[in-house]
């Protein structure tokens, strides 16, 4: 035997598959089977989120020891799947990897089917599924411990030879059966097939379908019962227990409210302090570049754009970072699932799914992970509905500039008497996106995308302690994926901005050099080219470079006002600004703002698609520029209709 | 009878899923199928949705799709 063949066969005597180069597996499985709690418990801290370039596929890989000899396996965790007959987006993305269908994604040399052993003869459908496409099949049965615990007596070694692969039993919280696992995936591994099937049960008719589908349920019945002493079934369970008081007639909709109102004060109480923390130290290393370095072009570059930009966004990462905790939170334990079943009536009334809660609650942090969670949503139209109202929700990013005009024209006002205008204002703004956002979806629906009222089948699945090690994971992963993103595309569009309202030079000695700068600048151009649009809605020259530069990420209209009213970034830099602002006056004499140029302004903040971002992620979840181009467009005339509204009406009503 | 019309906790086995469109498969590769017992647990606030325990887990569908599934009592 040659030395290569030799070394390649190390730690694996008994198959002669090549596994030094390092083995690909995927790990596939129904949705709440488990499937994250094992790839995490396998892989520890070394995954990441990979983005394969031109399709809609975001999977998370990490790195599997299988053999302390053998180069770590790739493990890839796919979105979960109840079978091969895909009915939503996540679903056909996991078929079609499995399959070897998806060309970006390499084929498995082993697929890991995580099946729930408290739930086997549902789990059991995708997995002989997938067993009968004869792929390389190792099966982790997960939830053991809580199968052995409901006195389900698993007979492990049956099970496997009625299915004919091999089976392993797991706890992934208490790293049980995983070397076992690892050793049965070395055993089992071999190159896969790629199947031209594209889904089981496709191209036959209905009663054909039927008849295959329960056939198979049939053979799953005969092996589960061959294999498992059940253990006495119907009674009413904890989850049934804790559901009679959340998802109770009055008690759910009570609790589902204020659950939401804990979820909103945490993320802007708690996230306050964090914020302004880097909001210092971005101003502090921003001072420090421009007294340590020499003036000049590079150092406006680095100290206005770069510094500037970035540490503006970053400002955003502890609000992010809590919103994602407590969704992951909820999601682990099995809540989400109850939330949706609780507005699904409320939702249809306006024509879209009970599954769009989860993606619009995610808006209010941020539309781009909003947007990526309707991939659960089973009808492409519904998907699309959801997306397209997504950005209504009032996200982090909008925060500072209602901040900043509640700061400069509404502070210390009091509604009623008692309550601070300020926060009525705020909260006025979250409720109009929300109506926003049910008018259009209504409309949507009922004209472009126009489809029946869609069906709703979806799992409850059981209350469970959320698994901190998972809810952490989760974190690490939203918390990179936001630091790459500000690292590169956000990094890119300050530098271009920064640029934008630094070219061309203009020399000048005068106290007001960088206001007389931005005037003269592209940017500054710009600004007085849409004057005579945006002066209906009460808004000069310098308002519109601050939209113009917004029209990337909206908090920049800060950094941008802040060059424009030539603040500075010594001082307290808000301060400093809303003073500037209370001061500006037209060529007249009257002040630019007022209380209504600034509600307008917020307005035109709320319903604008002021976010690169957003549009990029729903190109590339629509995997098309015509929703993309749609959205910004009728947002931008919604916002542009709106604020003409407020302002002309307010000053007919005599406001001002 | 169909699924939709027994009451809160009766337990009764599928006798037969109509599937004209792609929605019945669905119900059906969830368990819904043939021979299964299920029983209804409760109906959502305003009442649209049901939720049903099938095969030792909770499934949660409209009255609509309900109305597909004739069942038998136990």
């Amino acid at each position: 035997m040659s030395a290569v063949l030799e070394s390649s066969v190390v730690g694996n005597p008994t198959s002669p598959y090549p596994t030094a180069k390092g083995l690909t597996i995927a790990i596939a499985g129904n949705p709440n089977a488990g499937k994250t709690s094992l790839f995490n418990a396998l892989t520890g801290l070394r995954q990441k989120v990979a983005n394969y370039p031109g399709v809609t596929v975001e999977s998370k890989v990490g790195q599997w020891t299988l053999a302390p000899e053998l180069p770590a396996a790739k493990l890839i965790d796919l979105p979960g799947l109840y079978s091969l007959d895909a009915t939503s987006l996540d679903e056909e993305i996991a078929r079609d990897a499995l399959l070897g269908r998806n060309v970006a994604i390499a084929t498995a040399d082993v697929i890991v089917i995580v099946v729930d052993a408290t739930n086997l003869v549902r789990n059991l459908y995708l997995a002989t599924q997938l067993i009968e496409t004869g792929q390389p099949i190792v099966i982790a049965l997960t939830m053991f411990d809580l199968a052995e615990r409901s006195h389900l007596n698993i007979n492990v070694a049956k099970l496997s030879e009625a299915l004919g692969v091999p089976v392993v039993p797991v706890v992934a919280k208490q790293r049980k059966g995983l070397d076992d696992l690892a050793k049965t995936v070395l055993r089992n591994a071999r190159p896969s097939v790629i199947c031209d099937v594209v889904s089981p049960l496709a191209d036959a008719q209905p009663a054909t379908r039927q008849s295959k589908l329960i056939q198979r349920y049939a053979v799953i019945e005969r092996i589960v019962s061959d294999a498992v002493d059940t253990a006495d079934e119907g009674k009413p369970n904890i989850s049934e227990r804790i559901d009679r008081f959340v998802t109770h007639r009055f008690l759910g909709p009570i609790i589902l409210v204020v659950v939401m109102l804990l979820v909103f004060q945490a993320i802007f109480s708690w996230a306050s302090l964090p914020m302004s923390l880097i909001d210092t130290v971005f101003t502090g290393l921003g001072q420090f570049a421009k007294t340590h370095l020499p003036a000049g072009v590079f150092t406006d570059l680095l100290t206005d754009g770069i510094i500037a930009g970035v540490g503006g966004v970053l400002a955003f990462l502890p609000q992010i970072l809590l919103l994602f905790l407590f969704i992951s939170l909820l999601e682990d334990s099995g809540y989400m699932a109850r939330a949706a079943f609780l507005v699904d009536r409320l939702m249809r009334a306006v024509g879209l799914h009970g599954k769009a809660f989860v993606p619009l609650l995610s808006s209010f942090a941020c539309a781009v992970p909003g947007i990526m969670a309707t991939r659960t949503i089973e009808n492409p139209k519904d998907r699309v509905a959801t997306i397209l109202v997504a950005p209504f929700m009032s996200c982090s990013a909008r925060l500072p500039v209602y901040t900043l005009v509640i700061a400069a024209f509404f502070s210390g006002r009091k509604f009623l008497g008692i309550i601070s205008l300020g926060a009525v204002l705020i909260l006025a703004m979250y409720v109009m996106g929300i109506i926003v956002a049910i008018v259009i979806a209504w409309i949507l629906k009922h004209t472009l995308l126009k489809a029946p009222s869609p069906p709703f089948v979806m799992e409850l699945p059981p209350y469970r302690l959320p698994d901190l090690g998972n809810v952490g994971h989760a974190l690490f992963t939203r918390c990179s994926i936001f630091l790459k993103r500000a690292g590169t595309v956000i990094l890119a569009i300050s530098i271009l901005l920064w640029a934008l309202a630094a070219f061309p030079r203009t020399a000048s000695k005068a106290p007001d050099a960088a206001s007389v700068q931005v005037q003269n600048s592209f940017a500054g151009r710009a600004g007085r080219f849409i004057e005579p649009a945006i002066k209906p809605l009460g808004f000069d020259w310098k308002i519109g470079v601050g939209l113009i530069s917004s029209f990337a990420a909206r908090e920049t209209i800060i950094s941008t006002l802040s060059i424009v009213y030539n603040v500075g970034d010594d001082s307290e830099n808000k301060t400093s600004l809303v003073d500037a602002m209370r001061n500006a006056k037209r060529p007249d004499g009257s002040p630019v703002w007022t209380p209504l140029v600034g509600l307008s302004l917020m307005i035109f903040f709320l319903l604008a698609c002021q976010c690169m971002s957003t549009v990029a992620i729903v190109r590339r979840e629509t995997n098309s520029w015509r929703w993309p181009i749609f959205m910004v467009s009728y947002m931008l005339v919604l916002a542009y209709v709106a604020s003409l509204i407020t302002y002309q009406g307010g000053r007919l009503f005599g406001f001002s | 009878m169909t699924l939709d019309m027994i009451p809160k906790d009766v337990t009764a086995r599928v006798a037969a899923v109509e599937s004209t469109e792609g929605q019945g498969l669905r119900l059906m590769e969830m368990g819904v199928v043939p021979g299964a017992r299920v029983r209804v647990v409760k109906s959502a606030p305003l009442g649209d949705l049901i939720q049903v325990c099938i095969r030792n887990y909770h499934l949660a569908l409209r009255r609509a799709e309900a109305k597909s599934v004739t069942v038998v009592l136990e």
